[in-house]
Order: C-alpha cells, then structure tokens, then sequence
C-alpha cells in the first residue's frame, strides 16, 4: 500500500487530501499516474504533464522514481512560503 | 510543534517574539558580534488586490526537514556560528508575523548573505503553500517574489 498526499490547490483538483493505493511490489510513476488518473483525470494529467513537484518520503523525486510498497508519495505545487 | 524559543527549527501556529527569539540566539556564543534578522509580514495589496486574510499550509516533517537543511548548509557555506528559522502556518492577518531568520555570526558581513541567501532558499525548496483572500476570493499563490 503506498499513501498518496495532496496539497494546497493539488487537494482541489484531486477532490482529495490523501488516498491509499494497494501496489504488489513497486511501481513506476507512470503507473501510478494512471491510476490516479482513473478516479482523478486531471491530476493524472498533471503529473504526466510534469505540472506538479513529486516527493518520496519527503525527498523530492522526478518521474524516473520508482515507489515501493510503504512509501508516501506527495504531490506539491509551487511553493509560496516566506512572505 | 512547538513554541518554545529552544528548537531553532520551528513551524508553528502561534505568533512569535522577534525580541525573544534574538536573545535566544544570543545565548549560542559569546562570540557573537554580528546579528542579521529577516522578518517576513503580512501584506495587504497583492497584484492590485486587498488582502484581507493569509492562510499557510505546510507539509509536516518535510517542512521542517527542508528548513533544517537550510540551516545547516547557511552554517557550513557562510561561516556563520548559527541560525533559526521559524515560520508560522495557519490564518495570519495584515501586518502579522509570518517568518523569522536570525542569523548569527562573529561579523556582520556572513550574516547578512547567509540570511538574505537562506529566505530565497525557503521559498525555493520549503513546501510551504500561501492562500490569499480578497475580495473576489480565495487563491492559492503560485509564485511569491
């Protein structure tokens, strides 16, 4: 099972906060946007549009990361902290 | 999280003391001869649009994780003795605190490139979101200056 987060406007788009997806082993992240993109065509669309930032265990991450079973993968939009 | 002055990595709720959080650092070294301070604050106008409520969301433990970083790395590249970093989440108002740096060092001259390098850091690599409301509205800023 990996754990998959959204964040700020991401959360919208998802209709989501978190999902849980059950994996056999690992996956590549094209595997996993395509399976978001059932429940949620436009978030699929923009993580293989590579229109959000993606991280694995809180280590950021690119589309050639390959997600085990356990991890928690995030997807973050611009970030806009400071001030 | 916490709002003790004793972590010098914080992401809190709670407002904080500029004044309280200066001493804390002072406190590091007695060869402290030089402190620089970023103070980020609420702002009302936004490309043209009255702002009248902040409200920040953070990624917990990766938040802290990308500040801890930065702290580290602003110690080992400027040569500074210390830094902390604390940046509240939640509603904020106009005017109101929002992020804090506090760089220390034996000379003034590191202090102020390693704070001036460590807040554009934080708004590079901390995931860190900001929602603006107006009078049209709520959005989410995508891009911050």
């Amino acid at each position: 099972m990996i754990t998959v987060k959204y964040f700020a406007s991401l959360r919208t788009i998802a209709e989501m906060e978190e999902d849980r997806i059950e994996v056999e082993n690992s996956i590549s992240m094209d595997q996993l946007s395509d399976i978001i993109s059932k429940t949620s065509p436009k978030m699929g669309e923009f993580i293989r549009d590579k229109k959000v930032m993606i991280s694995v265990n809180q280590e950021m991450a690119d589309s050639d990361t390959i997600i085990h079973d356990g991890d928690e993968v995030a997807f973050l939009p611009p970030f806009s902290g400071g001030s | 999280m916490s709002t003790t002055t004793d972590s010098k990595i914080r992401i809190q709720l709670e407002d904080f003391s500029v004044t309280d959080e200066i001493e804390a650092m002072k406190k590091v070294s007695r060869n402290i001869g030089g402190i620089t301070t970023f103070l980020g604050t609420g702002r009302e106008l936004s490309k043209g649009e009255n702002i009248t409520q902040l409200n920040f969301e953070h990624y917990p433990k990766m938040a802290e994780k990308k500040l801890e970083e930065i702290r580290q790395q602003a110690i080992k590249d400027y040569g500074i003795i210390d830094m902390s970093i604390i940046h509240r989440i939640g509603p904020i108002e106009i005017g109101e605190n929002i992020v804090l740096i506090v760089a220390v060092g034996e000379h003034r001259k590191e202090t102020f490139v390693a704070c001036e390098w460590a807040i554009a850091e934080l708004k590079r690599v901390t995931p860190i979101w900001k929602r603006e409301t107006t009078s049209k509205g709520e959005v989410w800023v995508q891009d911050t200056p």
